[in-house]
């Protein structure tokens, strides 16, 4: 029972650590800001979950693994909305999404 | 371990603090300093300052940005560019350092417990007998309250000027019945376009609310206190403001009321000084509130948080309220 | 380790000159704030790292620990940072009075209106 806790709390710690670098390759990569939305937004609600659910599986006492699950809870209400705003309000002040992400003034591989 | 964290941290820090000195747009200055507040914060974390990590983080990357963004606001985001002068600026700075730098190779190695700081007979005493004293397992709280209780009244007394001052500047001169004189040219902030965010919004704010009080009450047993929980009921309040506009905002915590809560909680922190001088002790000297010693000390702490956090969340609740008040009063014409 | 000791607070000095640097070569007033708040907040890290100790923990009394981070700066900084908010707020109060009254917020511009009249 132990061992298969601890076994599920490091894949999902490692889960979410790569979800972390993952997205953080892709907010430098991605051409545009809803593009890279998309990549923050990963890390700010599939990565930081996994990293709290592996950590609430360790939790010594029920107090402390609420804790760890409330705080997740939280998070999932206010990143998803702060994405949202922030892409709606980027496209009220009349910023185009790329329809060509090759054509983009830094894409990958074209000139920087 | 943590020195890996702690060098990361640090190296954010650095970059983030070249990028603000760098960056010319004035808005991308106020986020980027938001940042740096947040970062601090988790270095606080690392030097075990939990109290000090929590208020930084609602202070530096919630209120502080808050300010400098409805500043912008009204006055536009743009820094002239022209010539920078840096020859002077970077002269002066780098003889300051060098002599910063020289100075810290007479000083105690990082966390060395041997340091002069540690082996104080006064840090000893805070840290070894104050359980014994005070019963408080938070050594921070009974510091801040009883230990340090003067300093801690003359800085509830410094916000409390503070908030006066931004009131007596940018505040709205009122008619005896509390009428605004102004009228409105400017635009109210109020996010009428995000339907979204509105009834996020009124499911986190009462959950926001319900914290910072249970951050006032349970400050003796974990990180918390007064100063904490003020800015957090203040960042609370300040949400509502950002979502339902002034004139909502202003229903539920009216200008009337605030100005009278700050003074209130300033004047409960000196009643309970003057009560202690009243009962025969020394002025903050809360064992004279109760027969015995330690249930005094209990008490006095309690009742100079709740003093603190009133004063701390009307001040900076006021001080949202006020920008925002001025942002939606309009562009003021010259006087002269 | 030794190197290590001394490197926190060469980090955190060069923090504290950064601001400083932006406080004294920014002519616009809103930047001079924000120099004047990442000076405050890197000397309220520095002072908190003079209470840290290694292996210590926060300073909340538990079973079994013995080693506790000195508690005092932190209550000291505690307080700092909420007036350190509260005066900053009074600063850019006090630059918004300048923009109404001056139509400007860069120091130059203020000095050659003042000097016109």
């Amino acid at each position: 029972m132990e061992a298969a806790l601890d076994v599920l709390s490091w894949v999902l710690l490692l889960v979410g650590g790569s979800v972390a670098v993952i997205s953080g390759v892709g907010l430098l990569r991605l051409p545009d800001l809803y593009t890279r939305l998309h990549a923050a937004s990963m890390l700010d609600s599939l990565g930081a979950l996994c990293v709290f659910l592996g950590l609430a599986l360790q939790a010594e006492s029920v107090a402390v693994g609420i804790k760890l699950l409330l705080a997740p809870a939280f998070l999932l209400l206010t990143t998803a909305t702060a994405a949202h705003v922030l892409s709606k309000s980027a496209r009220r002040a009349g910023l185009e999404p790329l329809e060509d992400t090759a054509a983009a003034p830094d894409a990958p591989g074209g000139k920087d | 371990m943590a020195q890996i964290i702690d060098i990361v941290l640090l190296v954010f820090l650095c970059t983030v603090a070249v990028a603000t000195v760098r960056m010319r747009d004035l808005f991308g200055i106020a986020m980027l300093f938001g940042i740096f507040s947040l970062l601090s914060a988790s270095v606080f974390v690392v030097l075990d300052a939990g109290d000090v990590a929590m208020t930084e983080a609602a202070v530096g990357a919630g209120l502080t940005t808050i300010l400098m963004l409805s500043t912008l606001a009204a006055t536009g985001s743009r820094a002239h560019p022209r010539a920078v002068r840096w020859k002077l600026p970077l002269f002066v700075v780098t003889v300051t350092g060098a002599a910063l730098v020289y100075a810290t190779t007479d000083m105690p190695r990082f966390g060395d417990p041997n340091a002069p700081v540690q082996t104080h007979p006064v840090a000893k005493h805070y840290i070894e007998t104050s359980q014994e004293e005070t019963g408080i397992p938070n050594m921070v709280t009974p510091l801040l309250a009883s230990y340090r209780g003067f300093d801690t009244l003359g800085e509830t007394a410094v916000v409390f000027t503070a908030g006066i001052g931004v009131l007596a500047l940018i505040g709205r001169r009122r008619k005896k019945d509390g009428t605004p004189v102004d009228e409105n040219h400017g635009e109210d902030i109020r996010a009428e376009h995000h339907a979204v965010v509105r009834v996020v919004g009124k499911i986190l704010i009462p959950a926001i609310l319900l914290y910072a009080c249970y951050i006032q009450a349970h400050g003796d047993f974990g990180p918390g206190g007064g100063f904490q929980a003020g800015v957090v009921f203040a960042s609370g309040l300040m949400l509502y403001l950002l979502l339902f506009g002034v004139a909502a905002a202003a229903r539920v915590a009216p200008f009337a009321v605030l100005e009278r809560l700050i003074a209130l909680g300033l004047l409960l922190y000196g009643g309970i000084g003057v009560l202690n001088m009243m009962l025969g002790g020394n002025f903050l000297d809360y064992r004279t509130l109760a027969e015995n010693a330690k249930d005094g000390l209990h008490y006095g702490i309690i009742l100079i948080e709740l003093g603190v956090g009133i004063t701390v969340a009307a001040v900076v609740t006021t001080l949202v309220f006020a920008f925002a008040d001025h942002l939606q009063r309009g562009p003021v014409h010259r006087q002269d | 380790m030794e190197f290590f000791g001394l490197f926190n607070y060469w980090v955190f000095i060069f923090l504290m000159m950064a601001g400083f640097y932006l406080l004294l070569s920014a002519r616009n007033l809103v930047k001079k704030i924000v120099g004047l708040n990442l000076f405050q907040t890197s000397v309220f890290v520095f002072y908190v790292s003079a209470g840290k100790v290694t292996g210590g923990t926060v300073p909340i009394q538990q079973e079994g620990i013995t080693s506790y981070s000195n508690p005092l700066p932190h209550v000291l900084i505690l307080t700092a940072i909420v007036v350190g908010v509260a005066s900053t707020a009074l600063g850019l109060s006090l630059i918004l009075k300048i923009k109404d009254t001056y139509g400007t917020m860069e120091e130059d511009e203020i000095d050659s209106l003042d000097v016109a009249t």
